[in-house]
């Protein structure tokens, strides 16, 4: 099968910038480079394309009902115009897709956005099951028809609010708005994957251009960018920092908790987490910061004294801080901040050390 | 996309690059290598009297994206190593043929080697 090209294809060849492919689709890496676009929207704005991302639609008078049973967070609560992030669940608790569930500002039913391949899979799981509980609710996959961008940053707000044809500058976060860019009908939302302020916004895919280009002044950032900022954020990656197959993890084990809502009556691995919340999680998600020289990547060997207790999802340089960070689940015993740890990074033992993963904070107030 | 391939030296297949200076011979790794790995962070060498037979792994040069191993373009024994690049790893990405110079060897049978690429031949590879 070959690879999609987003809508902005043409407009990332001619910038010339790196591709790879990334869930299906063929996307920017970088456009300049990783570490430069990485510090464009830590200090001032960057631009990303993300229509790799997936839109469904739910829609009818048990859209709540069939929204609130399949993912976890209370989707109840939600106002119009409001967002929620969420997991999606298998009966056995383990997270299959992590999501950003929005409740339309303006009209009845839900938008929500799995990650890039997973499209089809949670639309036919959502019509499937409100065959099957007989909930007159439906869903449709979005995703070919819409694109989506992110501009995120401390400039990024100003920049949106000046290009929008309304207000969106006191929108909160988590909130999102109607507005046209330049004519093209958009929804903006302030929420993002890269622990800036900022919006993402989603259009109809024959828009894309139009939407690019009215921020033709901030600098795009690809998916390298996109790693390295969302990692320093402590943000988990949907297929590497959990995996139905290859990684399963419920929300407990994946730090996910606070977007569990148990007082829910029923929702799709529920019972599983119920009856984990009680025992507790044999191994947990932990942030590392290594401590000698290497990169702690996907898959590599966490070591105690000289035991095997755990392995690295994810890892990188961390352009902020200067030094290398990694999310890997170890056994819950040596899950505590400072515990110390050593990284098998290709033969060679570093040290590295248990730090809460919100690595903005954590690091930021070392400095 | 335009490399700098300049005329002064050597280059293998493996894009490292060989500048003979004064008996020893300076290798470092070229323009469109550090434009495939982008962002270098870390750069494993090795000590000075370590030697290695040509082809040999010497070292490690790893970027955000991906982790390499660096060649050495002919045998012999290292005679210095540039411990600026250690530290400074992104001048490998910025002047790769000048600061970002990694290691001095001495080469054990000269350094006429047929294998090696001559300019010419080695922007004919990158094209």
């Amino acid at each position: 099968m070959s690879l999609q090209k987003p809508p902005l294809y043409q407009e990332h060849a001619a910038a010339d910038a790196d591709f790879t492919d990334f869930g299906g689709w063929e996307m920017p890496v970088s456009f300049e480079s990783i570490t430069s676009e990485h510090r464009a929207v830590r200090e001032s704005a960057g631009i990303f394309d993300v229509s790799h991302m997936g839109e469904v639609s739910v829609s009818g008078p048990d859209a709540t009902e069939l929204m609130n049973r399949l993912t976890t967070n209370a989707v109840e609560s939600l106002g119009p115009d409001d967002a929620q992030y969420a997991c999606i669940l298998r009966e056995d608790g383990s997270i299959l897709d992590d999501t950003v569930v929005y409740r339309y500002p303006d009209e009845e039913g839900y938008l929500f956005v799995p990650n890039a391949g997973n499209d089809a899979e949670m639309a036919s799981r959502w019509s499937e099951f409100a065959r099957r509980w007989d909930l007159d609710a439906s869903a449709r996959n979005l995703t070919d028809e819409r694109g989506m961008i992110a501009v995120q940053g401390p400039d990024a707000v100003e920049r949106v609010a000046e290009g929008a044809d309304h207000p969106v500058e006191d929108l909160s976060r988590f909130s999102a708005a109607r507005t046209t860019i330049d004519d093209v009908p958009c929804l903006v939302a302030r929420t993002g994957y890269t622990g800036e302020d900022g919006f993402e916004i989603i259009f109809p895919s024959e828009g894309a251009e139009t939407v690019w280009r009215a921020f033709d002044d901030v600098q795009p950032c690809g998916l390298g960018a996109r790693d390295t900022l969302r990692l320093e954020a402590g943000l988990l990656l949907s297929g590497q920092d959990f995996h139905p197959e290859e990684e399963p993890r419920t929300p407990y084990e994946a730090g996910l908790g606070f977007v569990v809502d148990l007082s829910k009556d029923r929702f799709v691995g529920r019972a599983e987490l119920e009856a984990q919340k009680e025992a507790g999680a044999d191994e947990q998600l932990v942030g590392i910061r290594v401590e000698g020289s290497g990169i702690a990547r996907h898959g590599y060997p966490i070591l105690v004294d000289g035991t095997e207790v755990g392995h690295v999802t994810s890892g990188t340089m961390s352009p902020t801080f200067d030094v290398p960070i990694a999310l890997g689940y170890v056994d819950a015993e040596y899950a505590g901040d400072e515990t110390d740890l050593q990284i098998d990074i290709r033969g060679r033992t570093v040290e590295a050390t248990v730090v809460n993963h919100r690595f903005l904070e954590t690091l930021g107030n070392n400095t | 996309m335009e490399y700098d391939v300049p005329d002064d030296r050597y280059y293998t297949e493996s894009h490292e690059w060989l500048e003979e200076r004064n008996g020893s011979a300076r290798i470092g790794i070229a323009d469109f290598a550090q434009d495939e790995l982008g962002d270098i962070v870390f750069v494993d060498l090795p000590a000075v009297g370590e030697t290695f037979a040509k082809g040999d792994a010497f070292g490690v040069i790893e970027s955000i994206k991906a982790v390499s191993d660096i060649y050495v373009p002919v045998g012999g024994e290292i005679v210095d190593r540039h411990e600026t690049v250690v530290d400074e790893p992104e001048l490998v990405n910025d002047d790769p043929f000048g600061e970002g110079w990694l290691v001095e060897i001495e080469a054990t049978d000269g350094i006429e080697d047929p294998d090696l690429l001559s300019p010419e031949e080695y922007r004919n590879q990158i094209e």
